[in-house]
């Protein structure tokens, strides 16, 4: 299997996040930093393996939380759990299908915000208040849009730098029955 | 394996000492240098782009309007510098110490806060520039928070609304105290914030000016926070909340002054 989509995921990861910090007028526009994160976990719960998706977990809550005014390590957990529990019960989900990948972005774009906001009201600084709000619901349609997306553009970058699994026919040349009428 | 690794891992960094998750946020962190330095880089070249496309009339009539108001803040410095020796004067009298004026660090912000749990944003001074905690940030127009965090080639601010951004405020024209509270949404949305004033007071009115107090010890007195939009009464009476409409925009922050003393 190529690296490259690995490194690809990860690099999309680095890229998301400091998109966030950037288009303010988007972020005034939406009343909250847009966060693909959650929907990049459920492509890697759902196409690699347990430990891809801790190790995509740890980079991207450490990225996220280096440059933000979270309490370190955070976001880890969030987005590991949510990863976690979908690549548990990937034999149960409709993969190709792009309505589950809507559902699932959908539901990981709710899911990580109030895991976060849990663990960040166990420490010492609370954090703002109408979190459970408008930008829930902003997590939600913009993970929901974004999963299947990236699954589609995943998956075509992936079939670019991966090796096609070679079809042998049955048919054989050797073994053709000629019929004539000699 | 995997689950043990990480949840070991998340829990250690949680309960990091300040110092040493200071430390990590700094190295992590320093991954997205890079994506800063070109995103200045990008965001210079459209500027002179588009300075480029100016007129030679606009340019003109820029450089006028630039001339008239530097004229009429030399005017304005000239006054004010005698009023600050008559000041000065005053407080010899009658044995205070001088108030010593702050020097301004022009600073460009190159992120804003990508949670939406938090009210920041980052600029590209740092440590090797004089960078150090507590200090106010400002624009033109009025305050914008402090300093909370810092590296050596960039800060992160607390802006106005932010738990970690308490403001001891004043009403300029009634002289009543209070406290800024923090906002409700990480963006600074119609650009109001609350202030709970110490006491019930009824003299405060809208179109008051709100000044920070200069207790507290971190924002110096007089710098402009807002305008009062709306009050109520809270608290069956007890207090009066005053909504503020801030001075500067946080929706538009692209440079702002670091005040250093």
């Amino acid at each position: 299997m190529s690296r490259i989509p690995l490194l690809l995921l990860f690099l999309t990861a680095w890229l998301a996040v400091f998109g966030q910090t950037q288009f303010a007028p988007v972020v005034w526009w939406t009343g909250t930093p847009l966060c693909v994160l959650p929907a990049l976990t459920i492509y890697a719960a759902l196409s690699h393996p347990l430990g891809v998706v801790a190790g995509f977990s740890i980079f991207a809550g450490l990225a996220l939380d280096s440059i933000s005014a979270n309490r370190l390590g955070v976001s880890i957990l969030p987005l590991f759990l949510c990863g976690f529990v979908t690549h548990a019960r990937q034999h149960l989900i409709l993969r190709d299908q792009a309505y589950a990948r809507f559902w699932l972005g959908l539901g990981a774009g709710v899911a990580v915000p109030l895991l976060t906001r849990l663990l960040l009201s166990l420490g010492q600084r609370s954090p703002l208040g109408d979190v459970f709000g408008s930008s829930i619901a902003v997590s939600a349609i913009v993970n929901a849009l974004a999963c299947p997306l990236l699954f589609l553009g995943f998956d075509r970058f992936r079939e670019v730098f991966e090796y096609k699994p070679m079809i042998e026919s049955s048919f054989r040349q050797d073994r053709q029955l000629k019929r004539s009428r000699r | 394996m995997a689950v043990g690794t990480v949840v070991v891992l998340a829990l250690v960094l949680l309960n990091l000492p300040a110092g040493a998750a200071g430390r990590v946020k700094l190295a992590v962190g320093s991954l997205f240098l890079p994506l800063f330095g070109l995103a200045g880089a990008g965001q210079s070249f459209v500027d002179r782009a588009s300075f480029s496309l100016l007129t030679r009339d606009t340019l003109i009539a820029e450089m006028e309007r630039l001339r008239k108001e530097n004229g009429d803040l030399s005017i304005t410095a000239a006054q004010a510098r005698d009023l600050l020796g008559e000041n000065n004067r005053l407080r010899a009298a009658l044995g205070w110490t001088n108030r010593v004026p702050w020097k301004t660090r022009l600073t460009r912000v190159i992120a804003r806060e990508p949670s939406s749990f938090w009210r920041g944003a980052t600029v590209d001074f740092g440590t090797t520039d004089g960078a150090r905690l507590q200090l106010p940030v400002v624009t033109r127009d009025g305050l914008v928070g402090r300093i909370r965090a810092v590296a050596p080639s960039q800060s992160q601010i607390a802006l106005i609304g932010d738990p970690e951004c308490g403001v001891s405020v004043i009403v300029a024209e009634t002289r009543d105290l209070g406290i800024l509270q923090e906002a409700r949404s990480a963006t600074a949305g119609d650009g109001t914030v609350t202030i709970r004033l110490l006491q019930n007071s009824p003299a405060v009115l809208a179109g008051h000016h709100v000044l920070t107090s200069g207790l507290g010890g971190v924002f110096p007195r007089g710098i402009t926070v807002g305008e009062i939009v709306d009050t109520r009464q809270v608290e069956g009476g007890l207090y009066t909340e005053a909504r503020v409409r801030l001075a500067a925009n946080l929706n538009r922050l692209e440079e702002v002054f670091i005040l250093m003393p």
